[in-house]
């Protein structure tokens, strides 16, 4: 039931959010940030009650008992469709990172959104809701359900609250991805009716469609629908391109929620779904996988140098930041795993922040166009220095956390494709080469006149504040990560066994 | 014919009591609010009569076939006419012209659906669709002030009389080759007859299937759908796109499936062809649209093409499965229409201007009610899961999957890709800022409106009952 309770605080949190609005125009803020943190202080309430993480065996895959938590309820019992949530070492961690996010979206919305503020929030915390269950759902309808519905509420958000050409993102951002999504389907009832034809039973769970058995080529076109879903949200090189427009023309609070929690949904989905379902047809597609990977880190990083408008900027930085992530996944073994989960937490604070930092400008400036700002730092130095920590964190400094989730990731691929790891490890130099180029135009160089007696206001104590949640959490994982490794670890333990098991394979079968 | 036999017509015999008490209503006081009053509780009583009639169902005569399957769609029909009735009312405003005739033609056209939901045999079926039709047409040009109205009965007219000729035509060639006109008689004598002459049987099916997919504008036949759909009063719209399309889609698959018509590969690839176009066609054509009457018209061509591989399965399943899925299909989109058209009737009216879908810029914030409502129904046009059209949509796959039929599903994927645009439009333009004008609807349609979406979620998000129902019929 906890789960269940997680999301539904959120979900009816939201509509107190919108009818708060009545009692006050600063309300519906208040109460949006008290249901995060409220969800937030519940499952670390409810967490406190268990057994360390560190000390749980392994989690087996097939076992949903043994899992942290396991919830499961009758839904649509004529073709087996049940409510089934359940949480492991890397849910949690999505979890708990997508309600630190959360409140840290709602803090980015303080200001920035000036009309509807009541609806805005009950969509901000829709989408949270919509995100967590995905991260939690094992029945793989619901799963599907919970990972369309949320784009419902982010659309909204940037249909009504965008920039300039919000339209045109929004209907991209949502076609991409219930397209992509709609092939997902497919997959998923094409698995189900192969079980169904080998068992004689309906069933959407996840513990009873692993080790479903059936033709090498019939697993590798199933698997390649869920694929296809989970890169396009990555999102994955080629299929990004609704991602530099979404992100740009969102309101701060909607591109912290995208970039921070949306993209790690498709990673999770691969981890969780495209490759255990599939194990022999999706290690089999790794060559491929990976060199997309690689491609979407060169790529990535090549058209981020090229940009102008701040925000596209830092779009294209997460093509490239994600493209480790697919690398690591692909790579498929703990080094790169732990990497890729490691560059799914650190990349959403740094992100995160970066894209906190861009609305605060556009908010001041009411341009993001690099070519128009210079010098900033002297005008509003603690913002300089905030921005000067994320770009250093982004372009990988040790002693962060995206540098060892991006060693962990190249140790691990080096392992597997020495070539492939060359050309990724190029992305660690043009990274440095887009965030300095980043830091330099905007905050650095000789004051801009235009801004000169403008009066700008530097950041304030509610940024700082949250700005420093997100730098202590960066620097903790760069310094002492073990705790994320410690949470991941039997999880990957029991995901690799499971797809190494020769028991398990489909070649079995086929043969 | 014995008493259970009448009591099994109950449904027909009370709505053909309500179409003869308008018309001695009109002889003696000429009224439009007693006129709507009798019809209102024609169909409440016939709604009764229908449910009534689950006890004595069983084949009436060799015309009518009245089991549970027919008898729900026959409520199903009534309550869509119910709420055509309610929409009707606020059009159909008593001032200016004498409007009693309509709720006459509206009750004909009702009972010509149910006849046609019911037949078992190609006379009554050709009844049923003629009583519909001719009763439609009038409805379709009763405004008596606009050319638009005029042009798209005149359309319709002449194109569903070809459609007709060709329907009686296709019945000949088949009587010819298998002596028979009812559809049980059909499905006995058509496998010989293929054998001796799969000509006359290929032609003659063929030429019912053109006829009957005039009735349901699946592509290529579609070209009246979008003209006639922008003429007609929105209510009368509404009608046909719910009512008549419904009662020809269920007579369509009764046909199909005791006429053992899934045997033929050939009329199979017929049907393939269809489904493929329409899904194609209909979404395509769709995105240009700016009138919203124009855009759910092609909408429609779309879903029917949804809807057809469904029918294709037929032949690579058993039946269950597949008339359950039809069911739950014709249900959500019978329900999702209605919203739709609900909203429509109520913010646009017959005012052609204000049905552009620029003109429900900020519909949201003045109107939250009618806008919620739009979103839903397009959602589930769109089949957004949580609304009943994706339950549906969740039935087609499942069933082409499980037939194989890659093919469709890939165009069904490309095609709900296309569609997804449209229908996000009206969603996006209302959700624009603007200064809208104030207006009021009764609160009727209100709750009309509040209804209609709870339906279309509830079949969304909690379908096991309506599921384990229709599988029981």
């Amino acid at each position: 039931m906890i789960m269940v309770n997680l999301i539904g605080i959120l979900l009816i949190g939201g509509l107190l959010a919108m009818i708060s609005e009545r009692f006050g125009d600063t309300m519906p803020r208040k109460v949006a940030m008290a249901v995060v943190l409220i969800d937030l202080l519940y499952l670390l309430i409810c967490l406190s009650g268990m057994p360390e993480i560190t000390q749980l065996q392994a989690p087996l895959a097939k076992d949903p008992s043994t899992w942290l938590m396991h919830f499961k309820a009758d839904w649509i019992p004529a073709f087996g469709i049940s409510i089934e949530l359940a949480l492991d070492g890397i849910s949690l961690l999505m979890v708990l990172l997508t309600l630190i996010l959360g409140a840290i979206a709602i803090s980015a919305s303080w200001t920035d959104i000036v009309v509807r503020k009541g609806f805005f929030e009950a969509n901000l915390l829709w989408s949270l809701a919509g995100v967590l269950g995905v991260f939690m759902a094992l029945d793989l309808l619901l799963f599907f359900l919970f990972w369309e519905v949320m784009l419902i509420p982010m659309y909204f958000m940037i249909a009504i609250w965008g920039h300039e050409n919000r339209g045109y993102a929004a209907m991209k951002f949502f076609i991409f991805t219930q397209a992509s999504g709609l092939l997902m389907l497919i997959s998923v009832l094409a698995l189900v009716a192969i079980n169904h034809s080998n068992t004689g039973v309906w069933s959407f769970s996840y513990f009873d469609l692993l080790n479903t058995q059936m033709a090498e080529q019939t697993a590798h076109w199933i698997m390649l629908g869920f694929f296809v879903a989970f890169v396009v949200k990555l999102p994955g090189f080629p299929f990004h391109t609704w991602l530099p427009d979404a992100h740009t023309q969102a309101p701060t609070a909607g591109s912290v929620i995208l970039a921070g929690i949306l993209l790690k949904t498709g990673a999770y989905g691969l981890i969780r779904f495209a490759v255990p379902l599939f194990p022999e047809a999706a290690l089999n597609f790794s060559y491929p996988a990976m060199l997309l990977g690689a491609a979407g880190v060169v790529y990535g990083a090549v058209l981020a140098f090229g940009q102008t408008d701040f925000k596209r900027l830092i779009a294209y930085s997460s093509v490239s930041h994600m493209g480790f992530v697919l690398l690591g996944i692909y790579a498929w073994n703990e080094l790169a795993l732990q990497g890729a989960v490691m560059q799914m937490v650190a990349h959403g604070f740094s992100t995160a922040a970066l894209f906190m930092i861009a609305g605060s400008l556009q908010e001041r400036l009411h341009t993001r166009d690099m070519r128009q700002m210079s010098g900033l730092w002297q005008q509003m130095p603690r913002m300089g220095a905030v921005a000067m920590f994320f770009v250093v964190a982004s372009l990988g400094l040790p002693g962060l956390g995206n540098f060892v989730a991006e060693f962990l990731v190249l140790l691990g691929l080096f392992q597997v494709n020495a070539w492939i790891t060359v050309v990724a490890a190029t992305g660690l130099i043009t990274g440095a080469a887009y965030s300095l180029l980043l830091m330099q135009r905007s905050f650095q160089g000789e004051v801009n006149k235009k801004w000169a007696d403008h009066g700008l206001i530097d950041f304030g104590s509610r940024e700082m504040l949250t700005m420093a949640v997100m730098m202590i959490a960066l620097i903790v994982l760069g310094i002492y990560p073990q705790p994320v490794l410690d949470a991941a670890h039997p999880v990957l333990q029991s995901l690799l066994e499971l797809t190494t098991d020769p028991a398990n394979t489909v070649a079995e079968v086929a043969r | 014919m014995n008493a259970s036999m009448f009591s099994a017509l109950a449904p027909i015999l009370i709505l053909s009591l309500t179409a003869i008490m308008l018309m001695t209503q009109a002889s003696i006081k000429r009224d439009q609010s007693i006129a709507s009053m009798i019809t209102g509780v024609g169909f409440v009583l016939a709604l009764f009569a229908a449910h009534y009639a689950r006890d004595f169902a069983q084949p009436v005569t060799i015309l009518l076939q009245v089991d549970h399957w027919s008898l729900f769609f026959t409520s199903l029909i009534i309550i869509s006419s119910f709420v055509t009735l309610i929409l009707s009312l606020e059009t159909f405003s008593p001032e200016g012209e004498r409007k009693e005739e309509y709720y006459l033609l509206l009750v004909l056209s009702v009972l010509g659906a149910v006849v046609l939901i019911q037949s078992s045999h190609m006379v009554s079926l050709l009844l049923g669709m003629e009583l519909m039709g001719v009763a439609l047409y009038a409805m379709i040009a009763f405004p008596e002030k606009g050319e638009l109205p005029l042009e798209g009965a005149i359309k319709y007219l002449v194109l569903s009389a070809c459609a007709s000729a060709m329907l009686l035509y296709g019945f000949a060639l088949i009587y010819a080759a298998t002596g028979s006109l009812s559809y049980l008689g059909i499905g006995a004598g058509a496998a010989e007859a293929y054998v001796q002459n799969p000509m006359l049987i290929m032609a003659g099916t063929a030429m019912v299937l053109a006829g009957i997919g005039f009735k349901l504008s699946v592509a290529p036949f579609h070209m009246w759908t979008p003209d006639v759909y922008e003429g007609a009063p929105t209510p009368v719209t509404g009608f046909l796109a719910t009512v008549s399309k419904g009662a020809v889609f269920v007579a369509l698959t009764r046909f199909y499936i005791d006429g053992n018509l899934h045997q033929y590969s050939g009329l199979n690839t017929a049907l393939v062809v269809l489904a493929i176009a329409s899904m194609l066609i209909g979404n395509w054509l769709a995105l240009r649209q700016e009138n919203i009457k124009r855009l759910l018209a092609y909408s429609s061509i779309a879903h029917f093409g949804y809807l057809l591989i469904v029918l294709i399965a037929l032949s690579y399943m058993d039946v269950q499965l597949v008339s359950q899925s039809i069911t739950f299909y014709l249900t959500a989109y019978l329900v999702t229409t209605l919203a739709a058209f609900a909203v429509v009737s109520t913010i646009a009216g017959e005012d052609v201007k204000r049905q552009d879908i620029s003109a429900f810029e900020g519909l949201f914030w003045y109107r939250p009610l009618e806008a919620s409502a739009l979103t839903v129904a397009m959602l589930s046009l769109a089949g957004i899961p949580l609304t009943a059209g994706f339950m549906a949509k969740f039935f087609v796959i499942t069933v082409g999957i499980q037939s194989d039929l890659w093919v469709l599903l890939g165009v069904l994927v490309l095609g709900s890709a296309v569609g997804i645009y449209y229908y996000l439009r009206v969603i996006f333009a209302m959700s624009k800022s603007s200064q809208g004008g104030e207006q009021t609807a009764n609160n009727l349609e209100k709750i009309l409106a509040v209804a209609l979406i709870v339906s279309v979620l509830l079949l969304g998000s909690w379908p096991q009952p309506f599921i384990a129902y229709a599988g029981g019929l």
